[in-house]
């Protein structure tokens, strides 16, 4: 316990002095823009591949339960609350940290084990300004975007299933879904990746920083990243969830 | 600047202490480095040479005692200050330290490009003289992964004299390099320092080839300097520390064993008097 809280503290800490750098780095955006296309394009295909098929899913599920009732008609609205509010946010989010997160974690690791990092400072260039800052911005950059685009192939997979193979009426999937989604769940969804983003990246980049010197140390913070993060989503979504209602 | 360093020693370090945790690494440590010479730190592995480093490029502080360098009282300075003096030094990393996201021209343009506006004509000659420097001019599109040992320590070599520094620190420079990588290294070290004036700080367990370019040679054991001078000064010591590290006995002052109980008692008693 007492360590528990003496980590969540040195976390908070190192938040503090990322977002402090995060201003100057700024200066440079080159840095941040390609840490964005880093993180964003080495998740993309994996996060379009699995909004597909969550999407799918739901597009049955949503078909099955909701013609128990008799109102498959509202299959769009169901799939588009789903995947905006939660599935969205949430799995991208699981996936960034198994995907990007680890990648992070490794290659801070790495240059701290190989000394990249002392040299950094000894050639006097601060490699929390250099490394961490545009790694953080540009993991909290990529995580809405990547949830976004989880939620229209996730919509696009449901719209398969539901209109295409089990003969929802188009027109009503799609208007309905107009009429009922409004501009507070996007918001909700767009908070909760924003969130993510912020707590995945800081723990992968957190856990890179102070990774143990060895092969052994960056192998444990790797697995810590992914463990920590994944945790913490599902916790921070059931916050976040209940604030919105 | 302070005035009272005498205007010959660049570097001084005065009765330091430092420890980490419950173990002290340097306990009464002094040394001063003459301006314009190759000062050798020598010493077992594990005496604290890496700390040493540490301690005069101010990424970690004594408990007692002053490290002065380039006349600035080191564990005072903070932020840019530090930065500042840092910019005068360079430093080549035991295994190069090169970054491995950049290539060869990239890395020794780093320090330049972070902390100077140049010219990009401007930076390119002087990356390339550097680079010639060390022989690897040719090698500047290359990726770190595709250097061997000796070369990715001329890299960083080539890295740590691109802002022509003041005071040159070698980590080990001669470790796991074969005989002609090793012949290459000391040449530089020796012309880097006659034709550009700068001053060498070289840490090495290498006796023979520290005593071959040294101009003052200090041996470490034990939290302190146990010797000084010159190489042939050396050579001829009677001194038992020196005479044991120079031959490399493991029969001397210097312990080859760990801390350790009773021998006889280990063996025979019982597992929990390990
Ligand atoms: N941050 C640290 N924490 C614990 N021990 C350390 C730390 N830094 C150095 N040491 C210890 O200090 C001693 C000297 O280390 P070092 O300066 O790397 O020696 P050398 O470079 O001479 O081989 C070693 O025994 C090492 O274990
Ligand atoms: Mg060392």
């Amino acid at each position: 316990m007492n360590s528990a809280l003496r980590k969540i503290g040195q976390i908070t800490l190192f938040l503090l002095s990322t977002l402090r750098v995060c201003v100057p780095a700024l200066a440079r955006p080159g840095l941040i823009a390609r840490q964005v296309y880093n993180t964003g394009a080495r998740s993309l295909i994996i996060i379009m591949l699995c909004g597909l098929f969550v999407g799918m899913t739901l597009g049955l599920l949503g078909y099955d339960l909701l013609g128990r009732f008799g109102s498959e008609s509202a299959l769009g609205v169901a799939a588009a609350l789903g995947l905006v509010k939660v599935l969205g946010p949430v799995l991208t989010a699981l996936l960034f940290a198994g995907r990007a997160g680890t990648a992070l974690t490794s290659e801070i690791g790495l240059m701290r084990a190989t000394d990249q990092l002392t040299a950094m400072e000894v050639m006097a260039v601060d490699p929390m300004r250099h490394i961490i800052a545009p790694r953080f911005l540009g993991g909290v950059i990529a995580m809405p975007l990547l949830a976004a685009i989880f939620s229209v192939i996730g919509l696009y997979g449901a719209q398969l299933v539901g209109v295409t193979l089990m003969g929802v009426d188009t027109g009503t999937f799609w208007s309905q879904m107009q009429d009922a989604v409004g501009m507070a769940d996007i918001n909700e969804g767009l908070v909760k990746s924003f969130a993510f983003g912020v707590a995945c990246t800081l723990l992968a980049v957190y856990e890179g920083y102070h990774a143990e010197r060895t092969a052994e140390g960056v192998g444990l913070a790797t697995t810590r990243t992914v463990i920590a993060s994944s945790v913490l989503v599902l916790i921070i979504n059931y916050m976040l969830t209940a604030a919105f209602l | 600047m302070s005035e009272h360093s005498p205007a010959a020693a660049i570097a001084e370090v005065r009765g330091v202490r430092y420890s980490v945790g419950s173990r002290v690494i340097f306990d009464g440590l002094d040394l001063s480095v003459e301006r314009g010479s190759i000062t050798a730190m020598m010493g077992p592995s594990g005496t604290g040479k890496t700390t040493l480093l540490r301690l005069l490029t101010g990424q970690v502080h004594p408990q007692d005692g002053s490290v002065q360098v380039l006349g600035e009282d080191v564990p005072q300075l903070r932020g840019a200050a530090l930065y500042a003096l840092r910019r005068r030094m360079g430093m080549l990393f035991q295994n190069g330290a090169l970054l491995t996201d950049l290539n060869v021209f990239e890395n020794v343009a780093f320090p330049v490009r972070e902390n100077a506006r140049v010219p990009e004509a401007v930076l390119r000659r002087l990356v390339l003289m550097k680079l010639e420097a060390v022989g690897l001019r040719g090698a500047a599109q290359l990726m770190p992964q595709e250097l061997s040992g000796g070369m990715a320590r001329r890299v960083a070599l080539a890295r740590a004299i691109v802002m022509d520094p003041e005071i040159l620190i070698y980590d080990e420079p001669f470790v796991g390099l074969d005989p002609v990588s090793m012949g290459i290294i000391l040449r530089l070290i020796r012309h880097l320092n006659d034709a550009l004036g700068i001053t060498s700080i070289v840490v090495s367990h290498d006796v023979q080839e520290v005593l071959s370019i040294a101009d003052r040679s200090y041996l470490l054991a034990g939290g302190r300097a146990v010797a000084s001078g010159s190489s042939a000064q050396l050579q001829a010591s009677t001194d038992p520390a020196v005479r044991q590290f120079i031959t490399g006995s493991a029969e001397g002052p210097m312990p080859f064993h760990y801390p350790a109980g009773d021998y006889r008692d280990a063996l025979l008693g019982a597992e929990s008097e390990l």
